[in-house]
């Protein structure tokens, strides 16, 4: 126990700032200024910066800003302009979704027109960012996996705010913006449509949530217990398998009488992650239009009891 | 074959906590060692105390079987066999195997020289089962406020308790909880993809160095946080978004009595702001 086990960088050497591997990127769209956090350092890298703007990250940063007022000034309305207030009943407010009655029409300002509006800048927001995972990786000339791990994230936002409202045929369907109105949202979601535990799609994507902590706990535990043998240096690892490598498939081989490769954990890593939205966005999706009551459908199919 | 080509070299002897070298060897694949003995004999006896349990059941379907604590009346003793008593046998097996594996999980790692970061991560998945099955239960009092084990059964516990803390989203610990769970999934997507990027480029490419991945995630979001701290996030993600599940059960029903949705009111409540009209508690 008394070895040192590699929790935080004890000794922190700085040199001047890599500005990047340079490709195929625009160097125009980046910037050159770059900080050294000796906070951040005691963790990971201490180098902030540089950062790469280009078009698809002024539209993202510029609608998601416009979002994030949008919803700010309505909260700001519905506390009267009276900053106590804001700042008391912050987690109440909420901009809502128009009510039923407007189906899938435009709805007055007030009455949800505000949702509509925020919530397109809040999409071109997220697919432009999207895009923008895309367009840096290729620059690079790196494969894309961020860009449809991200993909997954935004299946289930689509299938929460647009396909499900769109398939239900109202917007009144979609999530409202407010932090505790966002749980009751969750809570009454649940409720109308009989308890979405029993919903297989929801069992399974919760799986994959519990076993995305377990295997980054695993993973993360492994790569530092063997960090004194260079195991951070994965890429390496990959390409010219070492004794690190070695002995973290020995351990889990050992253990379990299973093991990954340096490669492959993290073909496992990817998969449980992108499939906790992926299952979750079916379950949702199916709720409510194929699905009406999760509790019965779970009685006719032999998993809960028939009383 | 139970041999990789590399592993002949690692298979010495040494690293065991106690026993000394008469557990010391493998089965297949598997290391043995005394804590390898004490995890099977629990775990075995386990899995045959719940096959009994099924038995004395109305359903062999796997989706129904349960095995229930103790009634609440019997508080915190012992309970007859099938009244309760199988679950606490199971239990103590359940701990027995646990702790077992964690034990070896130490041995492995002393036998290959490496650090104690797994076992020190795993604890924290025993520590948020014995919160519920023992810390809980024995703060409120009685057995039976404890999960029953059954896969859609234990499932049904989760929602009666929840309800009858009104919405437990509502649950600070549980908001910080569900958030850790969902960081901690969004950063093993990005880890796993930025290396998977690198070591499957474009068409035509020589595989990408640690400089692309910096590079990539510089120009993503202005900061790469490299490839040692990455994994000390993860593990900090990982081991959090447990510790803090741990912890909004364990306030329910011991510190906590009424709907969490009410524990806000201390917010709204300071004196400074309280009676002012107007938004939504005004």
């Amino acid at each position: 126990m008394a070895e040192y086990q590699n929790i935080f960088t004890q000794v922190q050497v700085q040199g001047p700032p890599e500005l990047g591997v340079i490709e195929e990127v625009f160097l125009e769209e980046r910037t050159q200024n770059t900080r050294f956090s000796k906070l951040l350092g005691w963790f990971g890298n201490a180098q902030i910066g540089p950062f790469y703007l280009g078009a698809l990250g002024i539209l993202s940063l510029g609608t998601g800003l416009i979002w994030f007022l949008i919803v700010g000034a309505s909260y700001w309305a519905q506390a009267g302009y009276n900053p106590a207030v804001f700042m008391r009943d912050l987690f109440y407010f909420s901009l809502e979704p128009p009510a039923e009655e407007y189906g899938l029409r435009f709805a007055p300002l007030k009455e949800g027109g505000l949702w509509i509006i925020a919530s397109f800048f809040l999409l071109i927001s997220v697919l432009s960012w999207w895009a923008r995972s895309y367009q840096l990786a290729s620059q690079l000339k790196m494969g894309k996996h961020v860009f449809w791990g991200f993909g997954a994230a935004i299946w289930l936002f689509l299938v929460l705010g647009l396909i499900r409202p769109i398939m239900m045929g109202s917007w009144s369907e979609a999530v409202p913006y407010g932090v505790f109105s966002h749980l009751d949202w969750t809570m009454n979601f649940s409720v109308i449509y009989g308890n979405l535990f029993y919903n297989p799609f929801h069992a399974l994507s919760i799986a994959f949530l519990y076993g995305s902590a377990l295997l980054f706990a695993m993973h993360g535990a492994t790569i530092l217990a063997v960090s004194r043998f260079g195991g951070d240096r994965e890429l390496e690892q990959i390409a010219d398998r070492g004794t690190a490598s070695e002995r973290a498939a020995l351990f889990w081989r050992w253990t379990m009488g299973f093991n990954a490769s340096m490669e492959g954990i993290h073909r496992w890593a990817w998969w449980f992650a992108v499939l906790v939205p992926l299952t979750g966005g079916v379950g949702i999706l199916l709720t409510g239009t194929v699905v009406d009551n999760w509790y019965y459908w779970a009685q006719t199919h032999g998993y809960a009891p028939l009383d | 074959m139970a041999l990789l080509s590399f592993e002949k070299k690692y298979r010495v002897p040494g690293g065991t906590l106690i026993g000394g070298n008469l557990f010391d060897f493998w089965v297949g694949p598997f290391y043995v060692g005394f804590f390898g003995v004490s995890a099977a004999f629990f775990a075995f006896l386990g899995t045959f105390l719940i096959f009994y349990g099924a038995a004395l059941g109305e359903s062999w379907n796997p989706w129904l079987i349960s095995i229930e604590p103790p009634e609440l009346d019997v508080g915190l003793g012992f309970a007859p066999l099938k009244e309760g008593g199988l679950w606490q046998l199971i239990t103590i097996c359940a701990h027995g195997a646990f702790i077992s594996w964690a034990l070896r999980q130490i041995e492995i790692s002393r036998k290959l020289g490496m650090g104690l970061h797994i076992p020190f991560a795993f604890s924290f998945a025993i520590l948020a089962y014995t919160t519920l099955v023992v810390v809980r239960p024995v703060l409120m009092g009685a057995w039976g406020h404890a999960f029953p084990y059954g896969i859609w059964s234990h499932l049904d516990w989760v929602n009666n308790v929840g309800y009858a803390y009104g919405n437990f989203h509502y649950n600070p610990a549980h908001m910080i909880a569900v958030s850790l769970f969902f960081t901690t999934t969004l950063a093993l997507c990005l880890h796993g993809s930025l290396i998977l990027s690198a070591s499957n480029p474009e068409r035509g490419n020589e595989m990408r160095s640690p400089e692309h991945e910096d590079t990539f995630f510089r120009d993503f979001i202005g900061y790469s946080i490299g490839p040692l701290g990455i994994h000390r996030l993860g593990l900090l993600l990982a081991t959090q978004a447990v510790l803090w599940s741990a912890i909004c059960i364990v306030i329910s029903g011991t510190v906590w009595f009424d709907a969490w949705a009410d524990w806000w009111f201390w917010y709204v409540d300071l004196p400074f702001w309280v009676d002012i009209e107007g938004g939504v508690n005004g």
